[in-house]
């Protein structure tokens, strides 16, 4: 499966569109980093364990993404986004979207 | 009573304090660190159109991503909370952005290092916050992803 985020598959011609495809999760940060990050906090810098969390979340939101187009018989999915929204304090939902189509 | 005052008192403005070098010299050491990557990519541009004008045939194309979540020191938070109070830029809060920007797209670069150009590079900044309160104040996460383009010719 190959992803683009740009509405063309460069170096290949798109044989037929299947679709807009999504994947989604939401995630809580759990104690153990909230309290790491908090003492991160007072002198700044690059917050890991949210770093990790936001990945790992973003990597099985585009999996999810990926399975649907899978599904649908695509070989890949173009014209990628992503969206971060909080749903909740301490919470945040990723999303990510594409078209699924059929390359040559 | 008197130590407790000066223990109500003394606390934020330790943090404070260690806030200031700590976090400066943090800032610093990650802003060269950034100069240094970002000299090493010089040859690979990221680009936010949708084409490049580059005459070579496209060989390969996949999407790279690269994120960080980054926050200011107690020092800086300080000062921005009387920028609240006048108005204006607060500058304490721009030099967050700009690493966490510079950061993240050399990232996404480094995610797929041997490409010859990311097209369509986005950007998207979301503020974390934190269960306990307003504490998350200055975290942000920012995400950069393109499309990574390999050319047919040697890199």
């Amino acid at each position: 499966m190959i992803l683009t985020n740009i509405d063309s598959m460069p170096g290949r011609r798109i044989v037929q569109h299947l679709g807009l495809v999504q994947g989604s999760t939401i995630r809580a940060k759990h104690f153990g980093r909230d309290f790491a990050a908090g003492l991160k906090n007072i002198v700044g810098g690059e917050l890991k364990g949210y770093t990790e969390l936001l990945q790992e979340s973003r990597a099985e939101a585009t999996s999810r993404m990926v399975e649907q187009a899978r599904a649908l018989g695509a070989n890949a999915v173009i014209n990628v986004r992503f969206t971060t929204s909080s749903v909740a304090q301490g919470a945040s939902e990723i999303l990510a979207y594409g078209t699924a189509v059929l390359v040559e | 009573m008197s130590t407790e005052f000066l223990i109500s008192i003394g606390i934020p403005i330790l943090l404070i304090v260690i806030g200031r070098f700590v976090g400066s010299s943090i800032e610093r050491h990650h802003y060269r660190s950034i100069v240094e990557r970002e000299a090493r990519f010089s040859g690979q541009p990221a680009l936010s159109t949708k084409q490049s004008d580059a005459p070579d045939a496209v060989r390969s194309a996949s999407l790279a991503i690269g994120s960080v979540v980054i926050s200011v020191d107690h020092f800086k938070r300080f000062l921005s909370g009387f920028r609240m109070i006048v108005g204006g830029e607060v500058r304490s809060y721009s030099s967050l952005i700009e690493r966490a920007r510079r950061e993240a797209v050399l990232r996404m670069k480094e995610s797929q290092p041997n490409a010859h150009a990311y097209l369509n590079t986005r950007l998207e900044t979301s503020t974390i916050s934190s269960t306990s309160g307003n504490e998350g104040t200055g975290t942000i996460e920012v995400l950069a992803y393109g499309t990574a383009v390999h050319y047919d010719r040697a890199p």
